[in-house]
């Protein structure tokens, strides 16, 4: 039964995220070693609110048949469960079938017959507003109270799921777990907390392996097993030519936390300010003294992105070094022009509309924090532009492409033309979205906002 | 020569998102000297930090672990991911103005 304690449990982390690639050695490498199950993250929310304000996956459908190929036949073969989680990079419901989608046909290639569970993570204003009204949903700072018109301006809003939805699949009998939104964590602490393993180095070593070989002396050569005991855990790469050291496993714990001793899961804190890591020989590592205290509430983390307006993106640069000695006096007279053409032209006021003017290689990345002050050598000019509607947009930039052609500095007496990179020189970059949520909400049942449905048939 | 900076004496400078709403930072110091220099609460505090990233000194968190040699700083995003004028989405090239922050380490010491 799951309640047997003693027995190790093996976590096989193939890399962090699905489609990013892998040499399927270091699979075959992973299951000799013992693995219990294979855990894997396809999604996060780091590469911006678009794939969950549109629903689209960042990752490639080639990719992730290629990964998802990988894992089946092997863990097919022998005879362990596969957990993905945030599938189609945001976790949306078109997310998880996206990727169901792909892995039925990977399977009917493949000739295996696995149990497939779906779980739908997706949330809706309505349901939401009422666990508002009831004051169930709190602000994470630096956001503040959450507002009804906050939710319904979301075009996705979803759940981070716990390891319970995801333990629930697998003791319905799924050998392939697709989860939509979860924590990084949850996807590979399930499959431990099933078993009977104890939450402190369960959460722990799944923060450690969420990301694959990232806690590695070579993150580009594959990723890592995992063995939890009653005990603490032990960290192994799956290239045998990699080593995990002290130092290497430990500095994990920071990546992407804002806190590097405590990391909030939806029931309880992982607590790691007492972990000790020591080198079990030249390329495993031992963790123990991890905790984790259990919370009063149960809350489950909200993402929703809504549409702030329609872009189009213009990209033009500058060589010529009379230009670039007085850079800045150029980009404010490009602003002020185009200020006064768009109002000429379109009559649009300012705040119908709004632009950032980058310049690359000069402070486009930094902006006012720029501590460099020399002339750049070339500059790229890029011009962003957001507007209500996608013809208001590219109408902007149509406007500004005669100054972003010839616009010279204050103190030229003549016209320069400068050097656009593509013609036309405008691109429609669609809708663009914004991050709105960062709250949770308190809930009795850990599996009530997520639905899982059994059977690899999706509706794709 | 030029002055010394934080990042002459560390291993690995370097900031990302930590969720769409926070910004945190991790300076990898070389050695133990190194990391008493970073560490020093008199030279980076969270004045500092706020001073050179421009945000509200309150918000700043510093988290200083002499176990890794590592100093880690976090605070709320300034300009929200993938809004218009968020030019850096993974917030991945942000610790550059503290990378080349000129240390502070008595005169007789070089290299």
């Amino acid at each position: 039964m799951d309640s047997e304690p003693v027995k190790p449990v093996r976590v096989l982390s193939p890399s962090g995220m699905l489609g990013a690639g892998w040499d399927h050695a270091t699979i075959e490498r992973g299951i000799a070693l013992g693995a219990d199950v294979i855990s894997i993250d396809a999604g996060s929310t780091d590469s911006g609110p678009y794939y969950l304000g549109s629903a689209t996956p960042k990752t490639t459908a080639k990719a992730v048949a290629r990964d998802l190929r990988s894992l089946l036949t092997a863990a097919s073969s022998a005879g362990i469960p596969v957990i993905v989680g945030s599938c189609g990079t945001s976790g949306t419901d078109s997310g998880v079938d996206w990727v169901a989608g792909i892995a039925a046909e990977v399977m009917a290639q493949e000739g295996l017959d696995l149990k497939v569970a779906r779980i739908y993570s997706e949330q809706n204003a309505t349901g939401l507003k009422e666990h508002l009204d009831a004051g169930r949903i709190h602000p994470l700072p630096p956001l503040g109270q959450l507002r009804a018109e906050t939710l319904e301006s979301c075009t996705h809003i979803v759940g981070a799921m716990g390891h319970e939805p995801i333990v629930q699949a697998l003791r319905a009998g799924a050998q392939v777990v697709l989860a939509g939104r979860a924590t990084d964590t949850a996807v590979a602490a399930a499959y431990p907390l099933m078993k009977g393993m104890p939450a402190g180095p369960t959460w722990h070593a799944a923060k450690i392996v969420e990301c694959g070989g990232q806690c590695t002396s070579n993150p580009r050569a594959g990723g890592v097993l995992a063995t939890i005991d009653a005990d603490g855990f032990t960290i192994e790469p799956l290239d045998p030519t990699v080593s995990c050291t002290p130092i290497s496993v430990a500095a994990h714990m920071l990546y992407e936390t804002a806190n590097p001793f405590e990391m909030r899961e939806p029931d309880g804190t992982l607590d790691v300010r007492d972990a000790r890591y020591t080198a079990v020989d030249d390329r495993i590592v031992r963790v123990e003294g991890s905790r984790f205290h259990v919370a009063d509430q149960y809350t489950i983390k909200l993402e929703g992105a809504r549409i702030t307006g329609y872009e189009t993106m213009s990209f033009t640069a500058i060589r010529d070094p009379l230009i670039l000695a007085d850079i800045d006096a150029w980009a404010d007279l490009m602003r002020t022009m185009i200020k006064r053409r768009v109002g000429q032209t379109l009559e649009l006021s300012d705040g119908e509309y709004a632009f950032d003017l980058r310049l690359y290689g000069h402070n486009a990345v930094l902006d006012d924090l720029e501590p460099e002050t020399g002339p750049p050598r070339e500059v790229g000019v890029m011009l962003l532009v957001n507007a209500p509607d996608q013809a208001t947009a590219t109408a902007i930039a149509k406007v500004a492409n005669p100054l972003m052609l010839h616009l010279p500095t204050p103190s030229m007496d003549y016209l320069p033309s400068l050097a656009f990179a593509s013609s036309p020189a405008e691109v429609e970059r669609g809708a663009a979205y914004e991050f709105v949520l960062n709250h949770v909400v308190d809930c009795a049942d850990p599996t009530s906002l997520f639905r899982i449905e059994m059977g690899e048939n999706a509706d794709v | 020569m030029s002055e010394t900076t934080l990042a002459d004496l560390a291993h690995e400078v370097r900031s990302k998102n930590a969720g769409p709403f926070w910004v945190t930072m991790e300076l990898f110091m070389r050695d133990a000297d190194g990391y008493r220099i970073a560490a020093d609460e008199s030279f980076l505090n969270e004045r500092v930090i706020a001073e050179l990233y421009r945000v509200e000194e309150s918000t700043v968190q510093m988290f200083r672990i002499p176990s890794l040699n590592v100093v880690k700083i976090s605070f709320p995003r300034p300009i929200s991911q993938g809004s218009l004028r968020d030019r850096d989405m993974h917030a991945g090239q942000h610790h550059v103005p503290l990378a080349r922050m000129p240390i502070k380490r008595p005169a007789e010491r070089d290299r």
